[in-house]
């Protein structure tokens, strides 16, 4: 069965003077055992997408569309059941780790909190499973008493990954998993990601803005853009010969891992992501396209189908190859 | 080179005119505020018109015009005191007293702030250190012991019960002032007013207080609530000036008649409604200049 | 964070022994440091309540013996007696030297040593105040914290301004209300409780004793609460707030929480940091009420004391109690500052 299906996901947070689109119409899917990455820009909407998987968004966003996890509704559950799907079924790796770990509890209880909330493991052997757990993410057990300001960026990275195998779930999402670490440690800990997902049946998806991330880990590749996704595929294609502009900037400017600029916009893509609330009329990337012509102000495109498994958001593809 | 300088003040207080405009609105937007503005509006209009009313003979306590402890009737609407003296007269008579120690307290409380605030924080190092420490100090001692203790030490008179709160309750603004010359401080145009030879004084009174106002105001509004109650509880302890009507002082009278334990509503009930109400006013009014000069704080509330 | 572990990603290496510990050298100076600003503050105090009360107009002999037969030689007599014809270099150093021996000198008012009065006072007023502030804090901490978690709800705004309308009045006219209310029997209500004291006369027996004062307590410990508690409320309440958007309660809530587990467990350990600080910093306030409550009450504790001291005026025992009052905030403080490390890891590396 597919392990998750997003179909027509749309998520708009109530503002001062109305509503803003922060996720329009997004769907993917994801079989056991593999590895989406989701790129993009600061804003596109790409963390969105992963707290509406689990239902965390605040009060003020509104979710549309379908999402099943495991074939089962997420957004018509019943919040026990929700709270039982959480974690057990799918759990999160956050960013930077520095405050999505509770200061002042120690890292070991924090580990062990979903074990029991969960009952994943007998209470008597939480300790020995919080242990090896730690071990099998490269931390001594001792680490277990440690408090989080005294792990290192990269330690706390451990630890958030060790919390989320703690219940193996069948399920991973990993947002912005390496930002805010450096190079070195960046490379290590995808390398652990990949070994402890690769290869148990674990499907993943993983959020970055940086490509580069992305294309080592990933399966296959969704690039976001302006809470669309504009192109999709699998990874090497995406990389190797992008259909969206896009996309095809993205890749161009390849950021090197770490670039802090990276993060911002693509090297040569001249302005901003547009306002949420005031998108421009019809494909809403023409501002800054590079091969932006006058019919793209007339229609908004949607993702057309392209050969090898692919498809793309504009216009100039369908003009391509008519589907 | 006069031209410009005169176009440049025109901007400037334009720019001043429309900040100002801006702030009323947000003000006028909030409940609360409004509420608490026309209370204090009215509250001071009594205070100002209350001898024009009120004969002074209707005050003294040997040509009371009533009984003693007379239940509220057509011409006591509010009953007697233990001198045949109508609590109306007395409760109209004692919001002049007590706004006057309110504001004057404040004033002189938030005028030690805010000069221990900026001087700490425009000069740094050992001489900020060291007025902090003071601070931190005077913060922590129990204010209205302190309070009792200075009014208890010097004459009974009301300038004594202003010079006591005043001296004892200005910590706080010094900490707020502090925190935001610092603030103001660290902003380029201050680095260019010295660079251009600006000194110490330069810079202090015409960039840091006037940027430094806004939390000074907010926090006068609120510190004469303090105040106000502040004043009471001397007057009540017996603290207060001897001759004069207040509202503590109406509470002490009827504590020390047995008008409390023989349970004389009338006599007790306004003066304690009237400190209540125009302290609640008081901070109802300054936590909404608080949200019109600091909006993070406002969504909060 | 910390740069002394920037080995970050590569495995540690496999020490058997616990973690670091905070190093003994820097816990010794950390608390070297607090017990030193609380020496100097408690100095402060006693040289200011010195010349404080020396200000004072007139001459204390006269005024405590008005109104009696007193030949001149028995006043010379009194102020030997209470050191008052010596220079006041000389007094100071005296005070000095007899409050290192928490010799607090002799009553004017009452002729015995202000050390005996006070331990004599200060079991009333710890228990009016220890059970007062321990209810303000409890309510206070609970209620703001549902404040903040249901923020903008009616109950929000409720508890809000009804915290705002009790921070306005005064102590003392909501203690009196209260006697007029309950206690004095002339209302609508019989006089359900005492109207003052601690202990009705002729009461004995343990049990009937504590039965007795408990009777007497709940007034001026209602009061107490009603004033204190919404302080508490509102530091809470912010406090809480400020932790609402941390990333870790959504970690938290993704791990399938419930969300008061999210409050209980991880919002509320967060928010309790500042509120403790803020807690023992306003203390302050809580002994300014002591004395108005006890006095409206004749709650027979230091407070009253104080009040009866302040009209003599008796020197020695008004300056004790100051020192006394200021000096219990200071300690509280000191305190403070000792149990924080323990409630946030952070302060203890």
């Amino acid at each position: 069965m597919t392990l998750l299906e997003v179909e027509d996901l749309t998520v708009s947070y109530r503002i001062a003077g109305g509503e803003a689109p922060a996720v329009r119409g997004v769907s993917f899917s994801l079989e056991p055992g593999s590895k989406l990455g989701v790129a993009g820009e600061s804003g596109c909407g790409k963390s969105t997408v992963a707290l509406a998987l689990l239902r965390l968004l605040p009060k003020t966003a509104r979710i549309g569309g379908t999402i099943r996890v495991d074939g089962e509704d997420v957004l018509g559950m019943r919040w026990g059941r929700l709270r039982a799907v959480r974690w057990a079924g799918a759990s999160i790796v956050f960013q930077g780790a520095m405050h999505s770990l509770n200061a002042v509890r120690r890292v070991g209880d924090q580990i062990a909190e979903p074990i029991l909330l969960h009952g994943t493991a007998p209470r008597a052997e939480v300790p020995e499973r919080v242990g090896s757990l730690l071990e099998r993410v490269g931390l001594p057990r001792w680490r277990a008493r440690s408090y989080p300001h005294e792990l290192s960026g990269g330690q706390r990275q451990r630890v958030m990954i060790a919390m989320a195998l703690a219940c193996e779930p069948k399920l991973i999402v990993a947002d912005e998993p390496t930002t805010a670490l450096d190079v070195m440690i960046q490379a290590q800990i995808l390398r652990l990601i990949d070994d402890l997902v690769g290869g148990q049946g674990i499907g993943m998806l993983m959020i970055s803005h940086d490509l580069a991330v992305l294309a080592d880990t990933c399966d296959r590749l969704a690039v976001m853009y302006a809470g669309r996704i504009v192109e999709e595929g699998p990874a090497a294609a995406v990389v190797a010969d992008a259909r969206h502009p896009y996309g095809a900037a993205l890749s161009a400017a390849f950021p090197r891992i770490g670039d802090p600029a990276s993060r911002r916009a693509p090297r040569g893509l001249p302005g901003d992501p547009p306002d949420p609330a005031d998108l421009p009329v019809g494909c809403s990337f023409r501002p800054r396209c590079p091969v932006a012509e006058e019919r793209c102000a007339e229609v908004d495109p949607v993702l057309y189908p392209v050969p090898g498994g692919r498809s793309a958001a504009c216009i100039k593809v369908r003009a391509e190859e008519p589907a | 080179m006069t031209a410009p300088a005169a176009s440049r003040r025109a901007v400037v207080r334009a720019r001043r005119r429309a900040a100002l405009r801006k702030y009323t609105r947000s003000y006028a937007e909030n409940r609360a505020g409004l509420f608490g503005l026309a209370a204090l509006a009215l509250a001071v209009l009594v205070a100002l018109a209350a001898p024009l009313f009120i004969p002074a003979e209707a005050l003294s306590v040997t040509g009371a015009p009533g009984e003693r402890f007379e239940p509220p009737d057509a011409e006591f609407p509010l009953g007697t005191d233990t001198y045949g003296r109508s609590v109306l007269d007395l409760v109209v008579w004692g919001a002049r007293i007590s706004l006057t120690v309110g504001f004057l307290a404040a004033a002189v409380s938030v005028a030690l702030g805010t000069v221990i605030g900026v001087i700490a924080g425009h000069f740094g190092g050992l001489a900020s250190n060291v007025l902090m420490r003071i601070t931190d100090w005077f913060l922590v001692l129990p204010t209205l012991v302190m309070a009792i203790a200075l009014a208890a030490v010097m004459e009974r008179s009301t300038l004594t019960i202003i010079i006591a709160i005043g001296v004892t309750s200005w910590p706080s603004t010094a900490r707020i002032v502090r925190a935001q010359t610092l603030s103001v401080e660290a902003r380029p145009y201050i680095e260019r007013a010295r660079a251009l030879g600006g000194g110490h004084l330069h810079v202090m009174l015409r960039h840091v207080l006037p940027n430094v106002m806004p939390v000074v105001i907010a926090q006068t509004t609120l510190l004469v609530a303090e105040a106000i109650v502040m004043e009471s509880t001397l007057s009540f302890l017996g603290l207060g000036s001897p001759g004069a009507i207040s509202w503590g002082g109406i509470l002490q009278d009827a504590r020390n008649s047995g008008a409390i334990s023989s349970g004389m509503w009338w006599y007790m009930v306004p003066p304690g409604l009237a400190i209540a109400l125009v302290a609640l006013s008081f901070t109802l009014c300054g936590r909404a200049l608080e949200g019109v000069f600091n909006p993070r704080l406002r969504e909060r509330r | 964070m910390t740069d002394t572990q920037t080995s970050g990603a590569a495995p540690p290496a496999p020490d058997a022994a616990p973690g670091p510990r905070p190093r003994a050298g820097r816990v010794l100076r950390y608390l070297g440091g607090r017990l030193l600003t609380a020496a100097v503050s408690l100095a402060a105090v006693m040289v200011t309540s010195f010349f404080l009360f020396r200000i004072l107009p007139g001459d204390p002999v006269a005024a405590m013996t008005e109104g009696r037969e007193v030949s001149v030689e028995q006043m010379e007599a009194l102020r030997r007696e209470f050191g008052l014809d010596q220079p006041l270099w000389q007094q100071f150093l005296d005070y000095c030297a007899r409050m290192l021996r928490f010799d607090l000198g002799v009553s004017y008012e009452f002729h015995r040593p202000v050390a005996e009065l006070v331990a004599e006072r200060i079991g009333p007023t710890v228990l009016l105040a220890g059970t007062g502030t321990l209810i303000a804090a409890a309510l206070g901490l609970v209620l703001g914290t549902r404040a903040a978690w249901r923020r903008g709800s009616a109950g929000d705004r409720i508890s809000s301004s009804v915290a705002l309308l009790l921070w306005s009045v005064p102590s003392f006219w909501l203690g009196l209300l209260l006697i007029v209310l309950l206690a004095s029997g002339t209302g609508w209500l019989p006089g359900l409780f005492p109207t003052g004291g601690m202990v009705s006369p002729g009461t004995t027996g343990a049990l009937d004793t504590a039965v007795d004062v408990a009777h007497h307590m709940v007034l001026p410990v209602a009061t107490m609460v009603a004033v204190v508690y919404a302080q508490y409320l509102m530091i809470m309440r912010s406090s809480v707030l400020d932790e609402m958007g941390a990333d870790y309660l959504t970690t938290a809530r993704a791990k399938g929480l419930r969300d008061d587990l999210v409050l209980r467990r991880h919002a509320v350990p967060n928010a309790l940091l500042p509120t403790v600080t803020l807690i023992f910093l306003n203390l302050g306030r809580v002994f300014g009420g002591v004395i108005l409550i006890e006095t409206v009450f004749a709650w027979p504790g230091l407070g009253s004391l104080f009040y009866s001291g302040l009209k003599v005026p008796d020197l020695p025992l008004v300056q004790a109690l100051f020192v006394i009052f200021a000096g219990a905030v200071i300690i509280m403080n000191l305190l403070a500052d000792l149990v924080y490390p323990l409630l946030d890891p952070r302060v203890r590396t």
